[in-house]
Parts: structure tokens; C-alpha cells; sequence
């Protein structure tokens, strides 16, 4: 379990995160939000990227924000970006190796755990080759498996659909719904896409401005009213 | 890429049945390459450029080592040269004080180097791009100026061993077995391809997967567990340890060390050759080591001064930061490659698309360093690609 109490994230005069307080139970969870709401801030919080001004985070009964952020990695908070971060010019098996050799799961079980990552989200390219030399889609699915080799325990996904026509959009989800079974981890996935988020997470949180104005099961959330006025409330000032 | 180096785009791919005899040509290729430097340059060449032969193999070692914090981790260090001349100042001291045996002061030289080129390296950890080179070269410019100031040993007594006589002055010894310039050509030849070695043993491993990581995206690194200050410091560390055996090789090879053999500005004549053999493969170590030790070599024998150089130098910088992102290294070979597809062309070969998508995505020019290295990477990873296509049909 993630539990987050009163976390508050100052840029100066700006406040991307005020005052969240959330807890992330178990299996795939999503967390949604009109643009600058703040979640990728808080992605960022528990990366260790961003050093909140006051709160906590524990996962597992773990202080989160009390670990540097390379040892949040290793013990088992993985990531993807919202622009893709596969490294272009290692190959599709260097790329997962990567993060298996920087956890702590055993060197013994790595080509196993690698390749196993590798099938796991359905990624046919050829496990040697570079991974400049892959398409969008399977760029994205290394960077997912690179989240989830080895035994993570908390998964973020950054947008992981961003930019990807609807089929391998469907592929992608069908692999989110699958992570928690395969490595045990809490996964929570930020995404505009309504409709993968529905399909792919049973409970889902809303933040608006730094605040979370909602949480739930995802079809309530959907539904509730302070989400449908924030989103459509962006979008009539966008126009 | 990274891990193929030059060879990468070129030996891909005509039929890739093929790759497993080819993966043992290469290394074949690199120890006859070895032998015939070896046994037949000194054999055919005169002194002159036997000694220029000694100083190419030391600069490939200071190249190699810039080649690692500028290609594989994405640092620019405007130090070397101060580098390089701390470890000539640490092997003379240790070559006139104590009857080791030089290899291992080579090794001790190495070691110290590394020592004081992590500190050097040190800014490294919190800044990049043009402060990090500023700092170097600041840096730099302060250890030659102490170096300066405190003299190199030149077999006097006392710690910095000064002998302020100009007449009578000892030279710094040689191992026993490379007494003669030849011979310490061969020495210096076998502990560079030793420091290739050592480089590529890294690139190839966790520590090169990790430098990639960095240098794509720091971020990234981090979200994978790469404790990244560890990693750069490694990266300067190592670049610090193979400098430092090149100084020892040079106190050696020059045998009378001069604190005016060691310019600031060296350091920036050394990046631009690193950048102009090429960043992202080890190789191009070897190509700014002759850019700068066998031009200048052939332009005095034939008269002609090598001031010329660093105006050759800023148009060759120019050139390959627009055309050819990943240097000569991979410039020469893929346009020979290239003139050998229109000469087949010519002779009536059915493969002219190849030829069409290869020089397209290769002729990009792009004016700013960062675009320029995603350049290199588009275009060497769509030359194989390319090379495919025209293969298969």
C-alpha cells in the first residue's frame, strides 16, 4: 500500500501539489487530472526528483521520501516518462538489463528475468537489436518492461498511451492490467485516455490544481460531478 | 551503437546468416592491424616518424580517455592536457626516486592520476555542458600554471627534483626492454592497445550500459537505480587512470619533460581532434591521436609549419559537427562504402535506392552539437536499415 498525507510541492510562487492525501491500496490504480493538475509532480515526488516542501509517502511501510532517488529505483519504485526514455542506443536487452542490474534481484536469474519481461509485453522485436531502430510502440513497451523486470513494487506509468494510435493502445492496456499479477507491484497510471483508464483500473484518483478532488472506483470518479466540471471547465477556458 | 562502434553500420547487414564468421574476423583484423603497426611500420618508416609513430599511441591513450566523458557519458572536460602532464610530473618524479620497475610506475602514474583527475572531476558531478568545460579548463589552466611555478623534476634532488643547470641534465630512464625509440614505440604501442582494452572492457559492461543511460537521459538512469554521481565519477576516474599511464609513457618517450611541453590550450586541441575522430566509437580515439601527432609530423617534414593545424582543426571541428556527427571514424568508411555503391551503380547494378535513402539520412546538416549527436544516431541507425532494404531486394 501507498499512503500519502498532506503532500505539498512549492515552485516558488506556484503550487503544484497542495496539501494530497491519498492512499494507493493494491492492483492497478489510475490518477487523472486536466493538464498541470500535478501529476506528473507527483510521479516526480516519488522518483525523488522533486523534494517536497512538507508530507510523507510510505510504500510498504517504507519512509519514501527519506531514500535518494537511485535507492528508490532499487528497491522497487520504477517509471516511465511522458516523452519515452528507452536509451537509443543500447539494444532492446540492454535497455531491461539495465534496471535488473541496478536492483536487487539476483544476477543469477537475470537473462531469465530480462527476456521473461521482455515476452511479457509482447515485445517481438529481436532482443539484440538497437532499440534506435524501433517504432514508437515498441520503444514504449521496453520502457515498460524495463519498469517491470526484476521485482518492482510500485509502478508508475507516465502516459504511457501518449501518442499511440487506439490498437497497440489496447495491447498497452492489456499489459497494465497484467503487471500487478506478474510482479506483485502497485501500479498507477496517469493517462488522458478515459477509456484506457477505465478499462485498465478498478480504482481511480482525480487531482485538479494540486488538490485531489476525487477518488474512488473509476466509474464513480468518472461520474462525479467536481471531475466533469474540472475537465470541462479546462476546456472552456482552453477555448 | 555504441558497443559495435564503426564497424556497426557497415558490417551489418548484407546477410545477417553471416554475423557469426564476421564476429571472429574482427578481432582477427585488429591483431594482424596490431602486428603489421607492430613490426612493419618500424621496418619501413625512418626514426622520424617511428618517434611520431610513439607520440600518435600516447595521444590515442589521452584521446581515448576524453572519448569516454564526451561519447559515452556525455562530459566535456577542457583538462586533459593538465591531466596528461600530472601524470608525466607524478612517472619523472618516480622514475628518478625510486629503481621501480616502469611498468610499474606506469601503474602508479596511473593511479595518482586517477586520484587527482577525480578532482578535477569533481565539478563534473554538479554541472554540465559549458560550465563543466569552463571549470576544466580553468582547472587546467591553474595546474600548469603550478606545474610552471613548482618546475618538473628534471633529475635534481628534492621533491620536485629541479636541476636548475641546463647542461648535464639526466634523462628520465626507460624500461630495460625499450632502451632504443623503436623499441619504446612497440612499449608504447602495446600499453595503448592495453588501455583499449581496458576502455572497451568497460563500454561493453554494466558501466558502459549505465554511461549510455546518463547520457541519453539523466532521469532515466536514475529511474533504472544508476546512481549516476557514481557512474560519472567512474567515467572521470577511469579517463584520468589511462591519461595518466599516457603521461608516464610520455616522460618516457620524450625523456626530458618541460612544463612548456604541457599548454592549456592542448586541451582544447585535444577535444577537437577527439571530436573530430569521432565520439561514439572508441575508435576515433586512434584518428585524433594521428590528426594530431602524424600531421603535424608530416607538414615539418615537409617544411611546412603546423600553425597551419589548429586552422585545419577549426574548419575540420566545423565540418563534422554539420555533416558528420560521428566523425571520421564513421564518415570515411561509409563514404567509401558509398562511392562503392556508385561505382556499382555505374557498372550496372540494380541497387540505387540504398544509395538514395543512405545519403539522405547522412546528409542532414545541423548546426548545434546536441542536435547534432541525435543526428549522428538517426543517421547511423538508418544506414543499416537502408543497407537492408537494398540487400534484400
Amino acid at each position: 500500500m501507498i499512503e500519502v498525507s498532506d503532500l505539498t510541492v512549492r515552485f516558488g510562487g506556484v503550487t503544484p501539489l497542495d496539501a494530497m492525501s491519498v492512499k494507493f491500496e493494491q492492483g492497478t490504480c489510475g490518477l487523472i487530472g486536466p493538464n498541470g493538475a500535478g501529476k506528473t509532480t507527483f510521479f516526480n515526488v516519488l522518483s525523488g526528483f522533486v523534494k517536497p516542501a512538507s508530507g510523507q509517502v510510505t510504500a510498504f511501510g517504507e519512509d519514501l521520501l527519506k531514500m535518494a532517488h537511485f535507492r528508490r529505483a532499487r528497491w522497487g519504485v520504477r517509471r516511465t516518462f511522458q516523452t519515452e526514455q528507452a536509451i537509443e542506443e543500447l539494444s532492446v536487452y540492454d535497455n531491461v538489463a539495465l534496471a535488473h542490474e541496478h536492483s536487487k534481484a539476483p544476477s543469477s536469474s537475470r537473462r531469465e528475468d530480462v527476456l521473461g519481461a521482455i515476452s511479457f509485453v509482447g515485445l517481438e522485436a529481436d532482443p539484440q537489436a538497437q532499440v534506435g531502430t524501433l517504432g514508437a510502440r515498441d520503444r514504449r513497451l521496453v520502457e515498460v518492461a524495463r519498469a517491470v523486470v526484476g521485482k518492482p513494487r510500485v509502478v508508475l506509468l507516465d502516459e504511457p498511451a501518449a501518442g499511440l494510435p487506439d490498437e497497440e493502445t489496447a495491447h498497452l492496456g492489456d499489459v497494465i492490467k497484467r503487471i500487478p499479477e506478474h510482479s506483485d507491484a502497485i501500479v498507477i497510471l496517469v493517462d488522458h485516455d478515459m477509456s484506457l483508464v477505465s478499462s485498465c483500473c478498478s480504482v481511480t484518483a482525480v487531482l485538479d490544481f494540486g488538490r485531489l478532488i476525487a477518488s474512488g472506483q473509476t466509474a464513480d470518479v468518472l461520474r462525479d460531478e467536481n471531475v466533469v466540471r474540472a475537465y470541462l471547465g479546462t476546456q472552456a477556458l482552453d477555448e | 551503437m555504441a558497443a559495435t562502434g564503426v564497424g556497426g553500420a557497415g558490417r551489418s547487414s548484407l546477410s545477417p546468416g553471416r554475423l557469426q564468421p564476421r564476429a571472429m574476423v574482427r578481432p582477427a583484423v585488429i591483431v594482424g592491424l596490431l602486428a603489421l603497426v607492430l613490426f612493419a611500420i618500424p621496418a619501413l618508416v625512418s626514426l622520424y616518424y617511428v618517434d611520431a609513430g610513439t607520440q600518435v599511441a600516447i595521444y590515442a591513450i589521452v584521446a581515448l580517455g576524453l572519448n569516454v566523458l564526451v561519447g559515452r557519458v556525455g562530459l566535456v572536460s577542457l583538462g586533459q592536457a593538465a591531466v596528461l602532464a600530472m601524470g608525466a610530473w607524478v612517472a619523472a618524479r618516480l622514475l628518478f626516486a625510486t629503481s621501480l620497475p616502469f611498468e610499474v610506475v606506469l601503474l602508479i602514474s596511473g593511479l595518482i592520476t586517477m586520484v587527482l583527475g577525480g578532482l578535477v572531476g569533481l565539478p563534473a558531478l554538479r554541472m554540465s555542458g559549458m560550465y563543466l568545460a569552463l571549470i576544466t579548463l580553468m582547472l587546467a589552466g591553474a595546474i600548469t600554471v603550478a606545474l610552471a611555478t613548482i618546475n618538473f623534476p628534471n633529475g635534481g634532488h628534492g621533491f620536485s627534483g629541479y636541476n636548475g643547470s641546463l647542461l648535464h641534465l639526466p634523462a628520465i630512464r626507460r624500461p630495460g626492454i625499450a632502451q632504443s625509440d623503436t623499441a619504446f614505440y612497440r612499449y608504447s604501442v602495446v600499453f595503448a592497445a592495453l588501455a583499449f582494452v581496458l576502455v572497451l572492457a568497460h563500454v561493453r559492461s554494466r558501466p558502459g550500459r549505465a554511461w549510455a543511460a546518463i547520457r541519453q537521459s539523466e532521469s532515466a538512469a536514475l529511474a533504472a537505480g544508476i546512481n549516476t554521481t557514481m557512474y560519472k565519477m567512474w567515467a572521470f576516474a577511469l579517463a584520468s587512470f589511462v591519461t595518466g599511464v599516457a603521461g608516464a609513457l610520455l616522460a618516457g618517450a620524450d625523456q626530458f619533460l618541460y612544463s612548456i611541453n604541457f599548454q592549456t590550450q592542448d586541451s582544447i586541441t585535444i577535444l577537437a581532434v577527439v571530436l573530430m575522430g569521432g565520439i561514439f566509437s572508441v575508435w576515433g580515439a586512434i584518428v585524433a591521436a594521428l590528426l594530431m601527432q602524424l600531421l603535424p609530423a608530416l607538414l615539418n617534414s615537409w617544411g611546412v609549419s603546423s600553425d597551419w593545424l589548429l586552422i585545419l582543426f577549426g574548419v575540420g571541428v566545423l565540418q563534422v559537427l554539420t555533416t558528420a556527427p560521428a566523425g571520421l571514424v564513421d564518415q570515411v568508411p561509409r563514404d567509401i562504402r558509398r562511392l562503392g555503391r556508385a561505382l556499382r551503380r555505374l557498372g550496372g547494378g540494380g541497387r540505387a535506392p540504398a544509395t538514395v535513402d543512405t545519403s539522405a539520412s547522412s546528409g542532414d546538416a545541423s548546426a548545434t552539437p546536441d542536435a547534432a549527436r541525435e543526428d549522428s544516431e538517426a543517421a547511423t541507425v538508418a544506414a543499416p536499415d537502408s543497407e537492408r532494404a537494398g540487400g534484400s531486394s
